[in-house]
């Protein structure tokens, strides 16, 4: 039973899903003022789809898309910036509505997560060479003799031919 | 093999633990994430302890008796919000509950129908009945977007001053009325 | 019967794989050649079973029996046969039944092929392989067993979504499981060699050959699932950050990782903890995909059906696998002992900023699709992580990866002279500039496309730069360069055909990204428009009757500069038994770019609303992949990887190999 409710959740996720998607953005919708679209487009393409999975309200087809990429549209012509008119959105339905997480101090592990962690590994790799003896800048002790050099030329050239690939 | 493991200090051994210690904390989330019953499309409300939008709403097309408007929320007491259409079951769902509130509770309950035809909402409300003190038809759908309201059925409750004290996603279910909104409206009343 | 017979094969594959996992190792930890021997046939067996139980599965949707519950819920007579077939892995149930299938394949594998490994290592590895089969036999057996009836049948099915009846989605699936599951071979052999507590040059080689193997897969699976949302859901876009394509994608950035440090354990028997650690999280990766994916935890297009029990038996599964592997290495991996010793400046330095950089970008994906469940367990609060998030942080990240995939196969091993490799690639450079200014010059901007472009062909040419010295091209005969090629190992011509088959993606990756245009409109039969210099004349619509489904069929017939290029026949298309609409876009690639034409709703006027897409570069996407594909294949067959085994002998020189042997 549980695996049929399941299945039939399933279906309907999928169902929400872009089953339709020659509907987004209609052209009925689309501004005249071409500016002002190209922001709309813009600005609907970081606004998260509430009622669909993951989707822009740029592209989804559903119902609530439409009318907030209409509400964008009117916002726009009525005068607002883009900041402004995200920040509409966002009173109404929290920050979860932005598709570009907002900077603030809950999302500074986020934002600032992958640099830190570069930096970490960049760390660890610097302590890594340091602990492990230097390598020479050159093997100390007697030069090669003139036998040995040739030897090692033979080889190098032997090895240039087949090369050491990954 | 041993001499090398010796040789190694504690600290660098314990550097090794790292990555589990990092899993565990992952795993934790994930076990939280399980456990908690969570929806992850559900989006919490921003409205919250925020006065409620201003709006002014006729009543449904066809039907007699008053709109809503934002002024009929402030200083009436406690009022609960609902917003629901007729093609929404689970608003067919929690129709009795909204009844028995109102004939039970004595809440004062007002309606916004969302996005709904005419015909089709006054058909839905002859056959189950009128529960709601005031109706207003949100055709467009724009008040409710103002409200944050991005599915139906959604309940607000509103304070005696006008202002959003909690949201109900989906239907009201008994528990979620025994355990959060008659507190709330008691609580609120008092 | 059939579906009985299937069940009764998978319980005893439990069974088989119970002995599977003690025997042999208990023979490995004692040095009983009897038991270990016991690895090889169980192996085999396994496959035998498990075959059956999906042959057993895949006999009931050929066949429509709906008293099989799966077939019911996503099956259909009418649906065409191949995808009755294909839909045997397009629920849960049945991709799980997928997934040990080849579990048991790859184990198969080795203890068929694996004649080259020491009985002890393969012992230990294909036990391991049986305990992960242990963990999810249990786990269809438990929750998600195919095989459940329902009496009486239903006269007929529910069908399978429309989106899944198309070829490229119906390969996906067992592309991607092949590079998940395969990275667990690789997850193997580093628990056997924590076991084993040796770690040396002949793990690294005999390690390799599956971790390809899987690489080629996992790209395979990717680029396919790529392709098909690009092909399939209308809007020519092909890559949406969705949790679930992120967690396909950590396992590549970390199996790419592991391809290359596991060199520096081969030649330099170096970096060993950290391959270790590689290859257990790489198969992680993919397990903790298989978690998010069908617990309901976060929230996509892909997700499966969600039911908590099952989530938390997966989870368990992942705290004993992961948790108990990362605890054998804690535990273990300090007694490695470190190799040779390397200068920052040097082939090592290049792979280890290589291992650097593809493990902050899987990092960065890892913390953008799971930090919104980590912040709402924290706080509540809830944020959405989406693709202007990863651009910001993945692509800077790349940016110097790229610009050292060409540097890397030129330095020498140990300690390098960079400035003279760079001198050696000034043609690389000259690439770069031209190309860059080039796209400037086409396309005014944005400046960091041209320069994405321009480090495209710094790659490219790279990679060829240092092909074509290798064969010293041009400097000698060119009969004797082709036969130093024919004579270089095949693993060099797949270092450099992967390369430049990246390179090649990553330019139609950053021409698609940037440079898309698109146009939409109202447009009746006859009318015309334009888009990137062609003209679309839409000609009408046609009703269209396909086996499972009614459509209108558009026409558009393509000019460019008034000559000829093509007529397009986009659709829509109903599927009657899941009551869903679809559009099937008509796709025409020039070479250089994509013409996308999608039909969209009637305006009940006699218009209809047309979608055209221009799209630069997309044909570069998946001829890049596919090449890399070829240089990973082209690797495979690299004669030494399947003659590995004197290589233990030979390393007897390194003070390493002395150190560990008891």
């Amino acid at each position: 039973m549980r695996a049929r409710v399941a299945s039939l959740l399933f279906v309907l996720a999928l169902a929400l899903a872009p089953a339709l998607p020659a509907r987004a953005v209609e052209p009925s919708e689309m501004l005249k003022d071409p500016v002002l679209e190209a922001r709309a487009r813009d600005i609907s393409a970081g606004i998260r789809c509430l009622v669909c999975q993951n989707e822009s309200v740029d592209s989804s087809n559903a119902d609530l898309a439409h009318d907030l990429r209409v509400l964008i549209r009117e916002r726009l012509v009525a005068g607002d910036s883009d900041q402004q008119v995200r920040d509409f959105l966002v009173a109404r339905y929290g920050d979860f509505v932005l598709l570009d997480p907002p900077v603030k101090p809950r999302t500074w592990i986020l934002w600032f997560g992958p640099a830190g962690i570069l930096l970490l590994g960049a760390l660890g790799i610097f302590f890594y060479f340091r602990r492990r003896a230097p390598v020479p800048g050159g093997p100390a002790g007697q030069p090669l003799s003139a036998a040995e050099r040739r030897r090692v030329e033979e080889l190098l050239a032997e090895d240039e031919g087949s090369g050491t690939p990954a | 093999m041993s001499a090398a493991a010796q040789s190694a200090p504690l600290g660098r051994r314990l550097l090794y633990f790292l990555p589990v210690l990092l899993f565990a904390v992952v795993a934790g989330y994930f076990l939280w994430g399980l456990d908690s019953g969570r929806d992850p499309r559900a989006v919490p409300s921003a409205m919250i302890d925020k006065p409620i939008p201003e709006f002014d709403l006729p009543t449904i097309r066809g039907m007699t008796g008053p709109g809503l408007a934002a002024a009929d929320l402030r200083g009436h007491g406690v009022t609960l919000v609902n917003f629901f259409a007729s093609w929404c079951i689970p608003c067919r769902a929690e129709h009795p509950m909204l009844e028995k509130l109102v004939r039970d509770g004595g809440v004062r309950l007002v309606g916004i129908n969302y996005k709904n035809k005419p015909e089709e909402a006054r058909a839905w409300l002859a056959t189950l009945g009128n529960p709601y003190a005031r109706l207003g038809a949100d055709e467009s759908g724009r008040v409710a977007i103002d409200w944050g309201v991005y599915g139906v059925p959604e309940t607000f409750i509103v304070d005696n001053e006008g202002r959003i004290r909690y949201r109900q996603l989906g239907p009201l279910t008994p528990e979620a009325i025994k355990d959060t909104i008659k507190p709330l409206l008691r609580k609120l009343g008092s | 019967m059939i579906p009985e017979i299937g069940h009764f094969a998978l319980i005893l594959a439990l069974m088989v794989a119970l002995v599977q996992g003690t025997v042999p190792f208990v023979g490995a930890q004692r040095g009983h050649a009897g038991w270990m021997a016991m690895a090889r046939p169980s192996a085999l067996l396994q496959l035998v079973l498990i075959g059956t139980a999906f042959l057993a599965l895949m006999y009931a949707y050929i066949v429509s029996d709906f008293t099989v519950l799966t077939v019911w819920q996503n099956s259909h007579t009418a649906k065409p046969m191949l995808y009755k077939i294909t839909g045997v892995w397009g629920n849960h149930e049945g991709s799980m039944l997928l997934w040990v299938l080849i579990l048991s394949m790859f184990g198969a594998a080795v203890a068929l092929f694996g004649r080259n490994l020491p009985a002890g290592l393969r012992a230990r590895v294909l036990a391991v392989q049986a305990w992960i089969s242990i963990g999810f036999l249990a786990f269809i057996l438990l929750t998600s067993n195919p095989f459940t009836r329902v009496f009486p049948p239903a006269a007929n099915g529910r069908g399978l979504n429309p989106l899944l009846q198309d070829p490229g989605l119906a390969f996906h699936p067992p592309m991607l499981y092949m590079g998940y599951v395969g990275f667990s071979m690789a997850f193997s052999f580093a628990i056997a060699a924590l076991i084993e507590g040796r770690v040396d040059a002949a793990w690294a080689r005999w390690v390799r050959p599956w971790t390809l193997a899987a690489w080629c897969f996992l790209t395979a699976g990717i680029a396919l699932g790529s392709w098909w949302a690009y092909y399939e859901l209308g809007w020519g876009g092909w890559w949406f950050w969705d949790p679930v394509e992120n967690i396909s994608f950590m396992p590549w950035l970390l199996g790419t990782a592991l391809l290359h440090s596991a060199v520096v354990v081969e030649k330099r028997d170096s970096l060993k903890a950290w391959t270790i650690l590689l290859a257990i999280l790489t198969f992680s990766l993919s397990l903790i995909g298989t978690f998010v994916v069908r617990s309901g935890l976060l929230s996509s297009v892909h997700a499966f059906a969600t039911d908590p029990e099952r989530g938390l038996f997966i989870l368990l599964l992942l705290c004993i696998t992961i948790g108990g592997s990362l605890v054998l290495f804690a535990l273990r991996a300090p007694a490695l002992k470190a190799g040779g010793l390397f200068s920052p400046i040097s082939r090592e330095g290049g792979l280890v900023l290589n291992n650097l950089l593809l493990a902050a970008a899987c990092a960065t994906v890892f913390l953008g699709t799971l930090y919104p469940l980590f912040l709402e367990a924290v706080s509540g609060d809830k944020v959405s992580v989406g693709p202007p998030f990863y651009n910001r942080t993945f692509a800077p990240i790349m940016a110097p990866l790229i610009l050292a995939m060409a540097i890397g196969p030129f330095l020498s091993w140990k300690r390098a002279d960079l400035p003279g490799v760079l001198g050696r690639l000034k043609l690389a450079f000259a690439a770069m500039v031209v190309a860059a200014a080039v796209a400037l010059y086409l396309q005014g901007g944005p400046v960091l496309a041209a320069l994405g472009m321009g480090l495209a062909a710094w790659l490219f040419a790279g990679a060829v730069l240092e092909w074509a010295e290798r064969v010293k091209l041009f400097r000698i005969p060119p009969g004797d360069s082709l036969r130093r090629a024919l004579r270089m190992p095949r693993a060099a011509h797949g270092m450099t055909l992967a390369h430049a088959g990246l390179a090649i993606a990553v330019a139609g990756i950053v021409a698609a990204s940037s440079w898309k245009a698109e146009t939409v409109q109202v447009m009746r039969p006859g009318e015309s428009v334009e888009l990137a210099g062609y003209s679309y004349r839409f000609d009408g619509v046609a009703p269209e009757q396909g086996p499972n489904y009614s459509g209108t069929r558009a026409t558009f017939t393509v000019t460019k500069n008034g000559g000829y290029v093509t007529t397009m026949y986009p659709e829509k298309r109903l599927y009657p038994v899941q009551e869903m609409p679809t559009t099937e876009a008509a796709i025409h690639t020039t070479g250089m770019a994509d013409l996308y034409a999608v039909i969209g709703d009637p305006d009940g006027k006699g218009g209809w609303t047309v979608r055209i897409f221009h799209e630069p570069m997309v044909p570069w996407m998946w001829a890049g992949a596919l090449i890399m594909i070829l240089g990973g294949i082209m690797s495979l067959s690299d004669r030494r990887l399947r003659v590995g085994a004197p290589a233990r002998r030979r390393v007897m020189a390194a003070p390493a190999v002395a150190g560990a042997a008891e």
